[in-house]
């Protein structure tokens, strides 16, 4: 048998076979599965993901809401920033409240400054029950975390919304199957394969719109847990902290007490991605105080039911 | 430091459990600074609280709970790494017979396999298995890492009784290009530097033969383009496109095409990619739209092609690796998934079940968890499929449980030339 080339010799630039697979994924999902919904947090990972949806069902509207898991403890530019990109599109917006949770008394309130990233598990499984959603879309990438690594593109819930990492389903090829009993589900993870740096390289390429506080700004935060976290209503100076005003970044956004910002300097997505290239520590490992409680605290989170 | 585009390899590991896979990717990663320095502080934590000396290279990929309490590999970790000149995506496979039907989702997307024998056992029989699914899955290319060379004092004499061993079943199972390096995964000896131990050995190192390997750019499609409708996209003024992912050779605008299986020759009018709008043409891997100079009733399910043309069968003879827990039989009935149709199948003859040690066939009723068997089978629409050595799109498939949905096989159309 010859050896003919796979792959094209002119667009195969690996952005573009990256942007094809994920926009494959979710047509898929969306023929495949009667009830989709996208989980749309603000942050960048979820604003490419809304961008490829877009483009993969132009000149069509999105045949799915978009929902976000709001912990009630935002970046306000962030939630701007997340109204503003539905409402360009003409998109359904659902939000699933942490608050409402606790109001409702489905999990205990962890006080005003508590970290409730935890607690968006509960929100978002009833959120799927309530609106009987078979598959969410996430904008989880495999080199985040190493539970992370181990997971299927099209990731199997069972009723009670766990993921069983040592019973997935075999994934054969690009046959994703989509199919699930009522009352389980399926998450699916179209930037599987992207890296963090593929993200900002395909942010550039295509001007994906992101929340002011991806570039750097200068704003008053305090030192712990070797992170640089912004003071505002829900982080004060604890006893013998030190308010500073530093040039700050945010690598990832999620709830405003437990997300770290970076020193930076870069203010254009050109620096960031030149930033990204050279950064000795990882992007969660920077910014997430919530995977730091144990060393498989993301798989816990996980066979909850989390993202 | 300027990123730059670089071209994929998708390489799988495979080997039988313990002979040190796990091992040889995270030695890899570290050597190539592939971790961040917070990854790397966890994986010597997590060594140091579990016992296992001052860094266990394997908890680099093995991340769950349970793999490290184990020590083993339960399923595929997917890791990122990228030197000057590729990108690789590594499925770190396990190896335990259990957890085959994971290393068959690992290696099914692979270009290249990257074999890890231990060279005081040679090849086990799970070694033997995992070659002839990943021949069986298309993968041509082996890197073997013949791997505790340590333990046998550095012997030229063991090392070459492996490549015998090893170029033996390759010739069998039809690979086409393999690279048998001395190492030892654990000290770091011909993974990313290359040896002091091995002055006999005048090959590349593992990563020296990852990066120099070709086996990404070959071909597994050597029939005309195929176009599998996903979805249709309504355009402004009552036009339609249709959406789906190119395989096979390059499309064109122009080309004269032909729907399948309605049989309907038609002509691709305008092709839209993602990233161009309107194009001339796409190329195996691209998501693109069409339109069609006829109206038709083209949609999800149905497939574009340009000659040479697939065929059009409710019968269809395959070769398959099952892994349901109960066993497959004569009468079985499943439902199918191929390219983007699902229709009702039913197995009318089991053909025989392989011997993965002998890559014989022999007759047999069933096949049981992680058996690889020749079927034929019957579905209830009509598929459009090419043998899977021609095209791996339109010749695999998967069968999937009536009552749990879970994916229980793969299959592959027609008959691996080795069987």
């Amino acid at each position: 048998m010859t050896l003919t080339p796979l792959r094209p010799q002119t667009t195969t630039d690996h952005l573009s076979l990256l942007e094809s697979h994920a926009v494959y994924i979710l047509r898929e999902v969306a023929a495949e599965c009667e009830r989709p919904v996208l989980l749309f947090s603000g942050g960048k990972d979820s604003a490419v993901l809304l961008h490829l949806a877009v483009k993969a069902f132009a000149p069509g509207r999105l045949p799915f809401p978009v929902m976000h898991v709001d912990t009630g403890q935002n970046f306000p530019e962030v939630l701007t920033f997340r109204d503003q990109t539905v409402a360009n599109l003409g998109a359904r917006l659902l939000v699933a409240s942490v608050q409402d949770a606790i109001d409702r008394g489905r999990v205990a309130d962890p006080g005003p400054h508590g970290a409730r990233n935890r607690l968006q598990t509960v929100a978002l499984l009833d959120a799927i029950v309530e609106h009987g959603f078979d598959a969410a879309f996430g904008g989880a990438r495999r080199d985040e975390d190493k539970a992370r690594a181990k997971e299927r593109i099209l990731s199997f819930r069972d009723a009670f919304g766990q993921w069983d990492p040592r019973q997935q389903r075999p994934e054969l090829w690009q046959l994703y199957q989509g199919r699930v009993n009522a009352g389980e589900h399926l998450r699916a993870f179209p930037l599987s394969d992207w890296t963090e740096l593929d993200i900002w390289q395909y942010i550039e390429r295509e001007h994906v719109a992101l929340p002011p506080i991806y570039f750097a700004h200068e704003r008053d935060v305090v030192r712990r847990d070797a992170m640089w976290l912004a003071v505002n209503e829900f982080i004060q100076p604890r006893p013998g902290e030190h308010v500073e005003r530093r040039l700050v970044r945010y690598r990832t956004v999620g709830d405003a007490t437990c997300t770290g910002a970076v020193e930076s300097d870069a203010v254009t997505v050109d620096a960031i991605v030149r930033e990204v290239a050279t950064a000795n520590v990882s992007e969660r490992g920077a910014t997430r105080a919530d995977d730091r409680f144990s060393e498989t605290a993301m798989e816990d989170r996980k066979r909850e039911g989390y993202f | 430091m300027e990123p730059v585009n670089t071209d994929i390899l998708r390489l799988a590991t495979i080997g039988s459990v313990d002979d040190g896979k796990s091992t040889l990717i995270g030695r890899l990663l570290v050597d190539t600074r592939q971790l961040f320095d917070d990854q790397l502080d966890a994986v010597v934590n997590a060594s140091e609280r579990r016992g296992v000396g001052d860094l266990d290279l394997s908890f680099v990929t093995d991340g769950l709970r349970a793999e490290r309490e184990q020590g083993i590999t339960i399923d595929v970790a997917y890791r990122y790494a990228s030197t000057p000149d590729r990108k690789f995506i590594i499925a770190d496979c396990p190896g335990h017979v259990q957890y085959t039907r994971n290393m068959a989702t690992g290696a099914s997307t692979a270009d290249l396999a990257l074999v890890v024998v231990d060279v005081a056992h040679g090849l086990k029989e799970q070694t033997r298995r995992h070659l002839c699914i990943a021949a069986l899955l298309g993968v041509r290319g082996l890197v073997v890492a013949v791997n505790k060379m340590d333990a046998v004092h550095w012997s030229s004499a063991a090392f070459q009784s492996v490549v015998d061993e090893v170029e033996t079943v390759s010739s069998e199972l039809g690979f086409e290009s393999i690279t048998c390096v001395p190492t030892s995964a654990l000290l770091g000896d011909n993974v990313v530097d290359a040896s002091d131990h091995t002055p006999w050995y005048h090959g590349p190192t593992v990563l020296g033969a990852l990066e120099s390997s070709d086996a990404g750019a070959w071909s597994n499609a050597t029939n005309g383009p195929r176009l599998p409708i996903q979805w249709v996209l309504r355009q402004p003024g009552g036009g339609r496109t249709y959406a789906g992912m190119v395989n096979g050779d390059t499309l064109h605008s122009g080309d004269v095409v032909t729907l399948l299986p309605a049989g309907i020759e038609t002509t691709i009018t305008a092709l839209n990619t993602l990233h161009s709008g309107a194009d001339t043409q796409a190329g195996a891997g691209l998501s693109i739209d069409v339109a069609l100079a006829d109206e038709t009733d083209a949609g999800r399910g149905d497939l574009l092609a340009r000659a040479p043309l697939p065929r059009v069968t409710r019968d269809v003879t395959a070769t398959v690796c099952w892994f349901g827990e109960r066993p497959l039989t004569t009468g079985s009935r499943l439902r199918l998934k191929h390219t983007t149709r699902v229709t009702p199948a039913r197995i009318v003859a089991l053909d025989g079940v392989v011997d993965v040690s002998t890559l014989t066939v022999h007759d047999g009723d069933e096949l049981r968890t992680n058996d690889i068997g020749l079927v034929q089978l019957q579905t209830a629409d009509p598929l459009v499929v090419d043998d899977y050595r021609d095209n791996r799109v339109t010749g695999s498939f998967v069968l999937i449980d009536e009552v749990t949905n879970a994916t229980v096989a793969a299959g592959m159309v027609g008959r691996a030339a080795f069987l």
